[in-house]
Protein backbone atom coordinates (compact mmCIF):
# COMPACT_ATOMS: atom_id res chain seq x y z
CA UNK A 1 0.00 0.00 0.00
CA UNK A 2 1.24 3.20 -0.65
CA UNK A 3 2.12 6.05 1.83
CA UNK A 4 -0.69 8.52 -0.14
CA UNK A 5 -2.82 7.11 -3.01
CA UNK A 6 -4.49 10.13 -4.07
CA UNK A 7 -7.60 9.18 -5.89
CA UNK A 8 -9.77 10.63 -8.46
CA UNK A 9 -8.97 14.03 -6.71
CA UNK A 10 -11.56 17.04 -7.99
CA UNK A 11 -11.11 20.74 -7.01
CA UNK A 12 -13.29 23.90 -7.62
CA UNK A 13 -13.28 27.30 -6.99
CA UNK A 14 -15.90 29.31 -7.21
CA UNK A 15 -15.32 32.45 -9.21
CA UNK A 16 -16.72 35.82 -11.34
CA UNK A 17 -16.48 33.57 -14.38
CA UNK A 18 -18.46 30.82 -13.00
CA UNK A 19 -16.67 27.51 -11.26
CA UNK A 20 -13.38 26.98 -11.85
CA UNK A 21 -12.22 23.12 -11.68
CA UNK A 22 -9.01 23.83 -11.05
CA UNK A 23 -8.14 19.96 -10.30
CA UNK A 24 -10.15 17.42 -12.04
CA UNK A 25 -9.66 14.10 -11.74
CA UNK A 26 -5.59 13.68 -10.30
CA UNK A 27 -4.15 10.67 -9.43
CA UNK A 28 -0.60 10.39 -7.73
CA UNK A 29 0.83 7.48 -5.35
CA UNK A 30 3.47 8.41 -3.05
CA UNK A 31 5.61 5.26 -1.51
CA UNK A 32 7.38 5.22 1.28
CA UNK A 33 10.46 6.80 1.06
CA UNK A 34 10.19 7.96 -2.78
CA UNK A 35 10.70 11.56 -4.01
CA UNK A 36 7.53 12.28 -6.29
CA UNK A 37 7.96 16.21 -8.43
CA UNK A 38 4.48 17.64 -9.85
CA UNK A 39 5.28 20.04 -12.35
CA UNK A 40 3.41 22.22 -14.00
CA UNK A 41 2.92 26.12 -15.25
CA UNK A 42 1.35 28.78 -12.90
CA UNK A 43 -2.47 27.77 -12.73
CA UNK A 44 -1.75 24.46 -13.65
CA UNK A 45 -3.22 22.49 -10.35
CA UNK A 46 -0.25 21.58 -8.85
CA UNK A 47 -0.36 23.71 -5.72
CA UNK A 48 -4.06 23.15 -5.36
CA UNK A 49 -3.53 19.13 -5.39
CA UNK A 50 -1.06 19.29 -2.20
CA UNK A 51 -2.90 22.48 -0.50
CA UNK A 52 -5.67 20.33 -0.74
CA UNK A 53 -4.77 17.58 1.47
CA UNK A 54 -3.57 19.41 4.35
CA UNK A 55 -7.20 21.43 4.21
CA UNK A 56 -5.42 24.45 3.16
CA UNK A 57 -8.12 25.55 0.10
CA UNK A 58 -10.07 28.42 1.51
CA UNK A 59 -13.84 26.76 1.54
CA UNK A 60 -15.51 28.87 -0.16
CA UNK A 61 -14.53 29.55 -2.40
CA UNK A 62 -12.88 26.48 -3.01
CA UNK A 63 -14.73 23.28 -3.14
CA UNK A 64 -13.54 19.82 -3.01
CA UNK A 65 -15.85 17.66 -5.53
CA UNK A 66 -14.59 14.63 -5.30
CA UNK A 67 -12.26 11.63 -4.80
CA UNK A 68 -9.73 10.68 -1.68
CA UNK A 69 -6.38 11.26 -0.56
CA UNK A 70 -5.20 7.85 1.58
CA UNK A 71 -2.66 8.86 3.84
CA UNK A 72 -1.68 5.34 5.79
CA UNK A 73 -5.51 4.28 4.95
CA UNK A 74 -6.82 7.52 6.81
CA UNK A 75 -9.10 9.61 4.04
CA UNK A 76 -7.34 13.11 4.73
CA UNK A 77 -10.47 14.81 2.57
CA UNK A 78 -12.72 13.41 5.02
CA UNK A 79 -11.08 14.62 8.31
CA UNK A 80 -12.23 17.37 10.71
CA UNK A 81 -10.34 20.35 11.68
CA UNK A 82 -9.44 18.83 14.78
CA UNK A 83 -8.29 15.20 13.46
CA UNK A 84 -6.50 17.09 10.69
CA UNK A 85 -4.39 19.21 13.33
CA UNK A 86 -3.14 16.32 14.53
CA UNK A 87 -1.43 15.44 11.11
CA UNK A 88 -0.87 18.81 10.15
CA UNK A 89 2.85 19.41 10.88
CA UNK A 90 3.30 15.94 12.87
CA UNK A 91 3.41 13.14 10.27
CA UNK A 92 2.64 15.58 6.90
CA UNK A 93 4.76 18.59 6.97
CA UNK A 94 5.10 21.46 4.61
CA UNK A 95 7.52 23.76 3.12
CA UNK A 96 6.63 27.35 0.74
CA UNK A 97 8.60 28.65 -1.81
CA UNK A 98 9.12 32.31 0.38
CA UNK A 99 10.17 31.44 4.12
CA UNK A 100 9.19 35.08 4.91
CA UNK A 101 5.74 34.49 4.60
CA UNK A 102 5.47 31.12 6.57
CA UNK A 103 7.82 32.14 9.37
CA UNK A 104 6.53 34.59 12.09
CA UNK A 105 8.86 37.70 11.82
CA UNK A 106 7.77 39.10 15.50
CA UNK A 107 8.91 35.56 17.28
CA UNK A 108 12.54 33.90 17.83
CA UNK A 109 12.93 30.99 15.65
CA UNK A 110 13.54 28.94 18.52
CA UNK A 111 9.56 30.02 19.67
CA UNK A 112 8.59 28.83 16.56
CA UNK A 113 10.55 25.69 16.20
CA UNK A 114 9.65 24.81 19.54
CA UNK A 115 6.09 24.97 19.50
CA UNK A 116 5.59 21.91 17.43
CA UNK A 117 7.63 19.69 19.69
CA UNK A 118 5.59 20.96 22.75
CA UNK A 119 2.22 20.36 20.93
CA UNK A 120 2.50 16.99 18.60
CA UNK A 121 5.26 15.28 21.23
CA UNK A 122 4.76 17.08 24.39
CA UNK A 123 8.23 17.53 25.52
CA UNK A 124 9.66 19.71 27.61
CA UNK A 125 10.73 23.28 26.94
CA UNK A 126 14.59 22.16 27.34
CA UNK A 127 14.33 18.98 25.37
CA UNK A 128 12.35 20.74 22.35
CA UNK A 129 15.35 23.33 22.28
CA UNK A 130 17.96 20.82 22.44
CA UNK A 131 15.71 19.04 19.30
CA UNK A 132 15.89 22.36 17.57
CA UNK A 133 19.54 23.20 17.86
CA UNK A 134 20.28 19.32 16.33
CA UNK A 135 17.32 20.07 13.31
CA UNK A 136 19.13 23.32 12.74
CA UNK A 137 22.70 21.66 12.58
CA UNK A 138 21.26 19.10 10.30
CA UNK A 139 20.23 21.20 7.72
CA UNK A 140 24.02 23.21 8.18
CA UNK A 141 23.19 26.81 9.88
CA UNK A 142 26.76 27.63 11.56
CA UNK A 143 26.35 28.41 15.22
CA UNK A 144 23.06 26.80 15.76
CA UNK A 145 23.31 27.03 19.53
CA UNK A 146 23.32 31.09 18.86
CA UNK A 147 21.36 31.27 15.81
CA UNK A 148 18.55 29.83 17.20
CA UNK A 149 17.63 33.19 19.44
CA UNK A 150 17.67 35.15 16.37
CA UNK A 151 14.76 36.27 14.47
CA UNK A 152 13.69 35.47 10.79
CA UNK A 153 14.90 38.76 9.51
CA UNK A 154 18.30 38.32 10.63
CA UNK A 155 18.68 35.19 8.53
CA UNK A 156 19.41 35.67 4.75
CA UNK A 157 17.18 33.82 1.79
CA UNK A 158 18.95 30.59 1.92
CA UNK A 159 19.36 30.34 5.34
CA UNK A 160 15.52 31.22 6.54
CA UNK A 161 14.73 28.15 3.87
CA UNK A 162 16.82 25.83 5.86
CA UNK A 163 15.07 27.26 8.85
CA UNK A 164 11.65 26.30 7.33
CA UNK A 165 13.39 22.71 6.19
CA UNK A 166 14.52 22.01 10.03
CA UNK A 167 11.19 23.29 11.03
CA UNK A 168 9.13 21.12 8.71
CA UNK A 169 11.46 18.25 9.67
CA UNK A 170 11.58 18.75 13.26
CA UNK A 171 8.57 16.34 14.17
CA UNK A 172 10.18 13.56 11.70
CA UNK A 173 7.23 13.13 9.41
CA UNK A 174 6.07 10.75 7.16
CA UNK A 175 5.44 13.14 4.06
CA UNK A 176 7.18 16.13 3.70
CA UNK A 177 5.60 18.52 0.36
CA UNK A 178 7.58 20.83 -0.63
CA UNK A 179 6.04 23.80 -2.58
CA UNK A 180 8.69 25.80 -5.12
CA UNK A 181 11.09 25.60 -2.26
CA UNK A 182 14.12 27.23 -4.36
CA UNK A 183 11.86 29.44 -6.85
CA UNK A 184 13.31 32.29 -5.20
CA UNK A 185 16.80 31.47 -4.54
CA UNK A 186 20.16 31.91 -6.34
CA UNK A 187 21.44 28.89 -8.40
CA UNK A 188 24.38 28.31 -5.62
CA UNK A 189 21.61 28.95 -2.45
CA UNK A 190 19.28 26.69 -4.56
CA UNK A 191 21.73 23.97 -5.05
CA UNK A 192 22.38 23.81 -1.22
CA UNK A 193 18.96 23.88 -0.22
CA UNK A 194 18.51 21.07 -2.89
CA UNK A 195 21.55 18.92 -1.51
CA UNK A 196 19.89 19.62 2.08
CA UNK A 197 16.61 18.05 1.28
CA UNK A 198 18.05 15.05 -0.34
CA UNK A 199 20.31 14.30 2.20
CA UNK A 200 17.68 14.83 5.15
CA UNK A 201 15.47 12.63 2.97
CA UNK A 202 17.80 9.90 2.62
CA UNK A 203 18.94 9.60 6.16
CA UNK A 204 14.80 9.92 7.46
CA UNK A 205 13.57 8.15 4.63
CA UNK A 206 10.88 10.83 4.51
CA UNK A 207 8.76 10.57 1.17
CA UNK A 208 8.09 14.13 -0.08
CA UNK A 209 6.30 15.81 -2.86
CA UNK A 210 8.13 18.50 -4.95
CA UNK A 211 6.40 20.68 -6.91
CA UNK A 212 8.14 23.01 -9.60
CA UNK A 213 7.79 24.41 -12.30
CA UNK A 214 11.40 23.15 -13.36
CA UNK A 215 12.22 20.47 -15.57
CA UNK A 216 15.85 20.04 -14.43
CA UNK A 217 15.42 20.35 -10.82
CA UNK A 218 12.75 17.30 -11.40
CA UNK A 219 15.91 15.60 -12.91
CA UNK A 220 17.90 16.10 -10.04
CA UNK A 221 15.52 15.41 -7.12
CA UNK A 222 13.03 13.12 -8.20
CA UNK A 223 12.38 9.28 -8.39
CA UNK A 224 9.26 9.95 -10.40
CA UNK A 225 7.04 12.54 -12.12
CA UNK A 226 3.62 13.84 -12.48
CA UNK A 227 3.54 16.59 -15.41
CA UNK A 228 0.37 18.90 -14.94
CA UNK A 229 -1.68 20.83 -17.20
CA UNK A 230 -5.06 22.21 -16.62
CA UNK A 231 -5.75 20.23 -13.66
CA UNK A 232 -4.81 16.66 -14.64
CA UNK A 233 -2.12 14.85 -14.92
CA UNK A 234 -0.73 14.54 -18.80
CA UNK A 235 2.11 12.53 -18.28
CA UNK A 236 3.31 10.51 -15.46
CA UNK A 237 6.82 8.06 -15.18
CA UNK A 238 9.84 7.52 -13.46
CA UNK A 239 12.17 10.59 -13.79
CA UNK A 240 14.64 9.51 -15.71
CA UNK A 241 12.14 7.67 -18.34
CA UNK A 242 10.47 10.84 -18.57
CA UNK A 243 13.73 13.05 -19.42
CA UNK A 244 14.72 10.93 -21.89
CA UNK A 245 11.71 9.95 -23.89
CA UNK A 246 8.87 12.52 -23.06
CA UNK A 247 5.81 11.62 -24.86
CA UNK A 248 3.01 14.18 -24.73
CA UNK A 249 3.83 17.08 -26.37
CA UNK A 250 3.45 19.20 -23.60
CA UNK A 251 6.36 17.71 -21.75
CA UNK A 252 8.17 17.93 -24.67
CA UNK A 253 7.27 21.44 -25.57
CA UNK A 254 8.84 21.95 -21.01
CA UNK A 255 11.74 20.03 -22.34
CA UNK A 256 12.73 22.00 -25.41
CA UNK A 257 11.95 25.29 -23.92
CA UNK A 258 14.93 25.16 -21.45
CA UNK A 259 17.59 27.61 -22.60
CA UNK A 260 20.68 24.89 -21.78
CA UNK A 261 19.30 22.81 -24.35
CA UNK A 262 19.57 25.48 -27.34
CA UNK A 263 22.56 26.00 -28.90
CA UNK A 264 23.41 30.26 -28.36
CA UNK A 265 21.91 32.32 -31.65
CA UNK A 266 19.30 29.65 -32.52
CA UNK A 267 15.77 30.46 -31.37
CA UNK A 268 14.34 28.68 -28.16
CA UNK A 269 11.16 26.85 -28.75
CA UNK A 270 8.30 28.40 -27.13
CA UNK A 271 4.74 27.13 -25.77
CA UNK A 272 2.98 29.64 -27.44
CA UNK A 273 0.16 31.39 -25.91
CA UNK A 274 -1.11 31.28 -22.51
CA UNK A 275 -2.71 28.12 -20.40
CA UNK A 276 -6.29 27.93 -21.04
CA UNK A 277 -8.97 29.56 -18.67
CA UNK A 278 -9.98 27.08 -16.75
CA UNK A 279 -13.50 28.61 -16.42
CA UNK A 280 -13.92 28.00 -20.18
CA UNK A 281 -11.97 24.62 -20.70
CA UNK A 282 -12.97 23.16 -23.85
CA UNK A 283 -14.55 19.49 -23.66
CA UNK A 284 -11.84 18.17 -25.89
CA UNK A 285 -8.04 17.43 -24.82
CA UNK A 286 -7.01 21.58 -22.88
CA UNK A 287 -3.72 21.38 -24.64
CA UNK A 288 -4.72 21.28 -28.25
CA UNK A 289 -4.73 25.13 -29.05
CA UNK A 290 -0.58 25.50 -27.98
CA UNK A 291 0.39 22.25 -29.42
CA UNK A 292 3.10 22.56 -31.92
CA UNK A 293 4.90 20.10 -31.38
CA UNK A 294 2.54 17.00 -32.06
CA UNK A 295 -0.03 16.98 -34.62
CA UNK A 296 -3.37 19.40 -33.02
CA UNK A 297 -5.68 18.42 -35.59
CA UNK A 298 -5.89 15.12 -34.24
CA UNK A 299 -6.12 16.53 -30.74
CA UNK A 300 -9.08 15.02 -29.04
CA UNK A 301 -12.52 17.57 -29.52
CA UNK A 302 -15.44 15.66 -28.04
CA UNK A 303 -13.74 14.16 -24.66
CA UNK A 304 -10.70 14.48 -22.28
CA UNK A 305 -7.94 12.38 -23.21
CA UNK A 306 -7.35 9.34 -20.44
CA UNK A 307 -4.30 9.17 -19.09
CA UNK A 308 -2.96 5.25 -20.49
CA UNK A 309 -0.35 2.98 -19.19
CA UNK A 310 2.05 3.14 -22.83
CA UNK A 311 4.84 1.12 -21.59
CA UNK A 312 5.96 -0.13 -17.76
CA UNK A 313 5.15 2.16 -15.41
CA UNK A 314 4.48 5.40 -17.91
CA UNK A 315 1.10 6.77 -17.99
CA UNK A 316 0.66 9.90 -20.68
CA UNK A 317 -3.07 11.46 -21.84
CA UNK A 318 -4.36 9.12 -24.70
CA UNK A 319 -4.62 12.11 -26.89
CA UNK A 320 -3.33 11.11 -30.90
CA UNK A 321 -2.74 14.91 -31.22
CA UNK A 322 -0.55 15.17 -28.42
CA UNK A 323 1.31 11.83 -28.96
CA UNK A 324 1.70 12.35 -32.71
CA UNK A 325 5.31 13.44 -33.91
CA UNK A 326 4.87 15.00 -37.22
CA UNK A 327 8.18 14.94 -38.31
CA UNK A 328 11.44 14.87 -36.18
CA UNK A 329 12.78 18.71 -35.76
CA UNK A 330 16.36 17.31 -35.85
CA UNK A 331 17.80 14.36 -38.37
CA UNK A 332 18.18 11.26 -36.58
CA UNK A 333 21.23 9.17 -36.80
CA UNK A 334 19.42 6.04 -38.05
CA UNK A 335 16.87 6.35 -40.49
CA UNK B 1 29.22 53.33 -25.95
CA UNK B 2 28.98 52.38 -22.21
CA UNK B 3 32.20 52.80 -20.24
CA UNK B 4 32.42 51.85 -16.15
CA UNK B 5 35.75 52.99 -14.83
CA UNK B 6 37.36 51.78 -11.49
CA UNK B 7 33.88 51.91 -9.90
CA UNK B 8 33.83 51.93 -6.28
CA UNK B 9 31.07 52.28 -3.33
CA UNK B 10 30.75 51.78 0.25
CA UNK B 11 27.88 51.63 1.97
CA UNK B 12 28.13 53.14 5.60
CA UNK B 13 25.78 51.67 8.80
CA UNK B 14 26.81 52.78 11.79
CA UNK B 15 30.74 51.67 12.31
CA UNK B 16 30.23 49.08 10.05
CA UNK B 17 31.25 49.50 6.12
CA UNK B 18 30.28 47.33 3.75
CA UNK B 19 32.50 47.64 0.21
CA UNK B 20 29.49 47.20 -2.02
CA UNK B 21 31.21 47.55 -5.37
CA UNK B 22 35.34 47.45 -5.47
CA UNK B 23 37.04 48.63 -8.84
CA UNK B 24 34.51 47.67 -11.28
CA UNK B 25 35.61 48.68 -14.93
CA UNK B 26 33.99 47.22 -18.23
CA UNK B 27 32.45 48.70 -21.28
CA UNK B 28 29.24 47.39 -23.30
CA UNK B 29 29.39 48.01 -27.15
CA UNK B 30 26.55 49.06 -28.93
CA UNK B 31 24.33 46.97 -29.96
CA UNK B 32 25.83 43.96 -27.42
CA UNK B 33 24.47 42.35 -24.76
CA UNK B 34 26.52 41.80 -21.63
CA UNK B 35 25.57 39.47 -19.23
CA UNK B 36 26.25 40.51 -15.79
CA UNK B 37 26.29 37.01 -13.01
CA UNK B 38 26.40 36.88 -9.60
CA UNK B 39 24.58 36.15 -6.18
CA UNK B 40 22.59 37.88 -4.51
CA UNK B 41 24.69 40.71 -2.48
CA UNK B 42 27.33 40.52 -4.88
CA UNK B 43 26.69 44.13 -5.96
CA UNK B 44 24.97 43.50 -9.46
CA UNK B 45 22.10 45.56 -8.37
CA UNK B 46 24.41 48.30 -7.01
CA UNK B 47 26.46 48.34 -10.19
CA UNK B 48 22.84 49.04 -12.19
CA UNK B 49 21.92 51.71 -9.72
CA UNK B 50 25.27 53.30 -10.29
CA UNK B 51 24.45 53.34 -14.05
CA UNK B 52 21.31 54.37 -13.67
CA UNK B 53 23.08 57.55 -11.85
CA UNK B 54 20.46 57.20 -8.58
CA UNK B 55 23.69 56.65 -6.65
CA UNK B 56 26.60 58.45 -6.97
CA UNK B 57 29.97 56.41 -6.34
CA UNK B 58 32.92 57.16 -4.28
CA UNK B 59 35.25 57.23 -6.92
CA UNK B 60 35.34 55.77 -10.80
CA UNK B 61 33.05 57.55 -13.20
CA UNK B 62 30.20 56.00 -15.82
CA UNK B 63 30.52 57.41 -19.50
CA UNK B 64 27.87 57.00 -22.16
CA UNK B 65 29.51 57.84 -25.30
CA UNK B 66 31.23 60.40 -24.96
CA UNK B 67 29.51 62.19 -22.29
CA UNK B 68 31.35 61.33 -18.85
CA UNK B 69 28.09 61.26 -16.36
CA UNK B 70 29.62 60.80 -13.25
CA UNK B 71 31.00 64.81 -13.32
CA UNK B 72 27.78 66.17 -14.45
CA UNK B 73 25.89 68.46 -12.26
CA UNK B 74 22.72 66.69 -10.67
CA UNK B 75 20.36 68.85 -13.19
CA UNK B 76 22.10 67.54 -16.31
CA UNK B 77 22.03 63.50 -15.19
CA UNK B 78 18.00 63.99 -15.40
CA UNK B 79 18.04 64.81 -18.72
CA UNK B 80 20.49 61.82 -19.69
CA UNK B 81 18.35 59.21 -17.72
CA UNK B 82 16.35 59.08 -20.76
CA UNK B 83 19.26 57.13 -22.00
CA UNK B 84 19.08 54.53 -19.67
CA UNK B 85 16.05 52.01 -18.80
CA UNK B 86 15.02 49.48 -16.70
CA UNK B 87 12.96 46.19 -17.09
CA UNK B 88 12.98 44.76 -13.50
CA UNK B 89 12.16 41.13 -12.07
CA UNK B 90 8.88 41.35 -11.22
CA UNK B 91 6.42 42.56 -13.53
CA UNK B 92 3.83 43.01 -11.22
CA UNK B 93 4.93 45.38 -9.12
CA UNK B 94 6.83 47.41 -11.61
CA UNK B 95 3.72 48.69 -13.64
CA UNK B 96 0.72 51.17 -12.21
CA UNK B 97 -2.35 49.48 -11.92
CA UNK B 98 -4.34 52.02 -11.96
CA UNK B 99 -2.99 53.28 -15.15
CA UNK B 100 -3.84 51.58 -18.79
CA UNK B 101 -1.13 50.29 -20.79
CA UNK B 102 -1.57 53.57 -23.44
CA UNK B 103 -1.41 56.17 -20.86
CA UNK B 104 2.08 54.05 -19.05
CA UNK B 105 3.70 53.58 -22.29
CA UNK B 106 2.30 57.02 -24.00
CA UNK B 107 3.62 58.63 -20.12
CA UNK B 108 6.96 57.32 -21.49
CA UNK B 109 6.99 58.23 -25.10
CA UNK B 110 6.67 61.58 -24.30
CA UNK B 111 9.36 62.00 -21.85
CA UNK B 112 11.39 62.15 -24.98
CA UNK B 113 8.92 63.66 -27.29
CA UNK B 114 6.94 65.83 -24.99
CA UNK B 115 4.72 67.19 -27.95
CA UNK B 116 3.64 63.91 -29.10
CA UNK B 117 -0.25 63.64 -29.06
CA UNK B 118 -3.92 62.16 -30.36
CA UNK B 119 -3.62 60.03 -33.06
CA UNK B 120 -0.13 59.86 -33.50
CA UNK B 121 0.62 59.29 -29.93
CA UNK B 122 -1.85 56.79 -30.00
CA UNK B 123 -0.30 55.20 -33.51
CA UNK B 124 3.55 54.98 -31.71
CA UNK B 125 1.81 52.86 -28.60
CA UNK B 126 0.37 50.49 -31.07
CA UNK B 127 3.56 50.15 -33.01
CA UNK B 128 5.60 48.99 -29.96
CA UNK B 129 2.77 46.82 -28.31
CA UNK B 130 3.12 44.91 -31.73
CA UNK B 131 6.61 44.95 -31.36
CA UNK B 132 6.97 42.88 -28.09
CA UNK B 133 4.42 40.89 -29.77
CA UNK B 134 1.00 42.12 -28.44
CA UNK B 135 -1.94 43.00 -29.91
CA UNK B 136 -1.79 47.14 -30.77
CA UNK B 137 -5.87 46.98 -29.54
CA UNK B 138 -5.39 46.45 -26.04
CA UNK B 139 -3.64 49.21 -25.23
CA UNK B 140 -6.67 50.60 -23.06
CA UNK B 141 -6.56 47.53 -20.94
CA UNK B 142 -5.19 47.92 -17.53
CA UNK B 143 -1.92 45.76 -16.07
CA UNK B 144 -4.01 43.13 -13.77
CA UNK B 145 -5.84 41.87 -17.31
CA UNK B 146 -2.77 40.47 -18.20
CA UNK B 147 -0.43 37.20 -17.55
CA UNK B 148 2.59 37.72 -16.42
CA UNK B 149 4.75 37.27 -19.21
CA UNK B 150 2.71 39.74 -20.42
CA UNK B 151 3.10 42.51 -18.47
CA UNK B 152 6.78 41.91 -18.83
CA UNK B 153 6.70 42.50 -22.37
CA UNK B 154 3.93 45.86 -21.61
CA UNK B 155 7.39 46.56 -18.70
CA UNK B 156 9.73 46.28 -22.59
CA UNK B 157 7.55 48.41 -24.35
CA UNK B 158 7.48 50.94 -21.68
CA UNK B 159 11.31 50.79 -21.54
CA UNK B 160 11.93 51.08 -25.17
CA UNK B 161 9.78 53.87 -25.34
CA UNK B 162 11.66 56.73 -24.74
CA UNK B 163 14.43 55.34 -26.95
CA UNK B 164 16.76 54.60 -24.60
CA UNK B 165 20.43 53.64 -25.54
CA UNK B 166 21.02 50.73 -22.98
CA UNK B 167 18.31 48.68 -21.35
CA UNK B 168 19.77 47.38 -18.16
CA UNK B 169 17.48 44.12 -17.82
CA UNK B 170 17.03 42.92 -14.06
CA UNK B 171 16.61 39.82 -13.88
CA UNK B 172 13.89 39.91 -16.51
CA UNK B 173 12.80 36.36 -16.41
CA UNK B 174 13.27 34.90 -13.14
CA UNK B 175 10.03 35.19 -12.00
CA UNK B 176 8.39 33.78 -15.63
CA UNK B 177 7.25 30.05 -15.76
CA UNK B 178 9.72 28.17 -18.10
CA UNK B 179 7.44 28.16 -20.71
CA UNK B 180 7.33 31.68 -20.69
CA UNK B 181 10.74 32.86 -19.93
CA UNK B 182 11.86 31.17 -23.24
CA UNK B 183 8.99 33.19 -25.26
CA UNK B 184 10.44 36.26 -23.30
CA UNK B 185 14.33 35.15 -24.29
CA UNK B 186 13.16 35.09 -27.79
CA UNK B 187 11.81 38.39 -27.69
CA UNK B 188 14.86 40.28 -26.27
CA UNK B 189 17.59 38.74 -29.14
CA UNK B 190 14.91 39.43 -31.87
CA UNK B 191 15.02 43.40 -30.15
CA UNK B 192 18.55 42.92 -30.27
CA UNK B 193 19.13 41.45 -34.04
CA UNK B 194 16.45 44.36 -35.44
CA UNK B 195 16.54 46.96 -33.33
CA UNK B 196 20.27 46.81 -32.34
CA UNK B 197 19.31 47.00 -28.67
CA UNK B 198 22.26 47.44 -26.30
CA UNK B 199 21.57 45.57 -23.04
CA UNK B 200 22.85 45.06 -19.31
CA UNK B 201 21.25 41.73 -18.96
CA UNK B 202 21.90 41.35 -14.77
CA UNK B 203 21.11 37.13 -13.62
CA UNK B 204 22.36 34.55 -11.30
CA UNK B 205 21.30 31.90 -13.74
CA UNK B 206 23.90 30.95 -16.03
CA UNK B 207 22.55 28.94 -18.59
CA UNK B 208 19.84 31.72 -19.15
CA UNK B 209 22.81 34.56 -19.47
CA UNK B 210 24.91 32.42 -21.70
CA UNK B 211 22.36 31.48 -23.83
CA UNK B 212 21.44 35.68 -24.34
CA UNK B 213 24.73 37.69 -23.59
CA UNK B 214 27.41 37.95 -26.13
CA UNK B 215 29.92 38.51 -23.45
CA UNK B 216 29.74 37.90 -19.60
CA UNK B 217 31.08 39.44 -16.22
CA UNK B 218 31.32 37.44 -13.52
CA UNK B 219 30.90 39.34 -10.27
CA UNK B 220 32.06 37.96 -6.53
CA UNK B 221 31.99 40.10 -3.32
CA UNK B 222 31.83 43.63 -5.22
CA UNK B 223 34.47 42.71 -7.79
CA UNK B 224 34.34 41.38 -11.05
CA UNK B 225 36.40 38.32 -11.09
CA UNK B 226 36.22 36.65 -14.56
CA UNK B 227 35.26 37.96 -17.59
CA UNK B 228 35.16 37.29 -21.64
CA UNK B 229 33.24 35.73 -24.32
CA UNK B 230 29.83 34.29 -23.16
CA UNK B 231 30.75 30.67 -24.69
CA UNK B 232 34.45 30.78 -23.27
CA UNK B 233 33.34 31.67 -19.99
CA UNK B 234 30.26 28.87 -19.87
CA UNK B 235 33.07 25.85 -21.27
CA UNK B 236 36.32 27.28 -20.19
CA UNK B 237 36.11 29.28 -16.88
CA UNK B 238 39.21 29.94 -15.42
CA UNK B 239 37.61 31.16 -11.68
CA UNK B 240 36.87 28.55 -9.16
CA UNK B 241 33.64 30.36 -8.56
CA UNK B 242 32.56 30.55 -11.71
CA UNK B 243 32.86 26.59 -11.61
CA UNK B 244 31.11 26.40 -8.80
CA UNK B 245 28.02 29.03 -10.49
CA UNK B 246 27.84 26.51 -13.67
CA UNK B 247 27.90 23.25 -11.21
CA UNK B 248 25.14 24.58 -9.44
CA UNK B 249 22.85 24.81 -12.44
CA UNK B 250 20.22 22.05 -12.82
CA UNK B 251 20.65 20.33 -16.04
CA UNK B 252 18.84 17.92 -18.18
CA UNK B 253 19.84 15.03 -19.84
CA UNK B 254 20.20 15.45 -23.38
CA UNK B 255 16.95 14.59 -25.18
CA UNK B 256 17.28 10.79 -25.93
CA UNK B 257 15.79 9.74 -29.11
Amino acid sequence: MPLLDIQDLKVSFHSRNGEVRAVDGVNIQVEKGEVVGIVGESGSGKSVTAYSLLGLIPMPPGKIEGGKALFQGTDLLSLGKKELNSYRGAKISMIFQDPMTSLNPYLKVSTQMIEPLEIHENLSTKRALHRAIESLEQVGIPEAQKRIHSYPHEFSGGMRQRVMIAMALITKPDLLIADEPTTALDVTIQKQVLDVIRDLQKDTGTSVIFITHDLAVVHEMCDSVNVMYAGRVVESAPASELISNPLHAYTQGLYRSNPSNTAKGQDLHTIPGLPPDLAKLPPGCSFRPRNTLGDPSLCLTDRKPELVEYSESHFVQNCPGCLARPEPSEPTTHA
Amino acid sequence: MLELQNIKKTFHKGRESVVAVDDVSFEIKSGEILGLVGESGCGKSTISRIIMQLLIPDSGSVTLGDVNLTALPRKEIRRHRLDFQMVFQDPYASLNPRQTIFSTIGEALQQRNPGLKGEVLRKRVGELLETVGLPANQMQRYPHEFSGGQRQRIAIARALAPEPRIIIADEPVSALDVSIQSQILNLLRKLQQELGLTMLFISHDLSVVHYLADRIAVMYGGKIIEHGKASQIFHEPKEDYTRKLLSSVPVLAKLAR
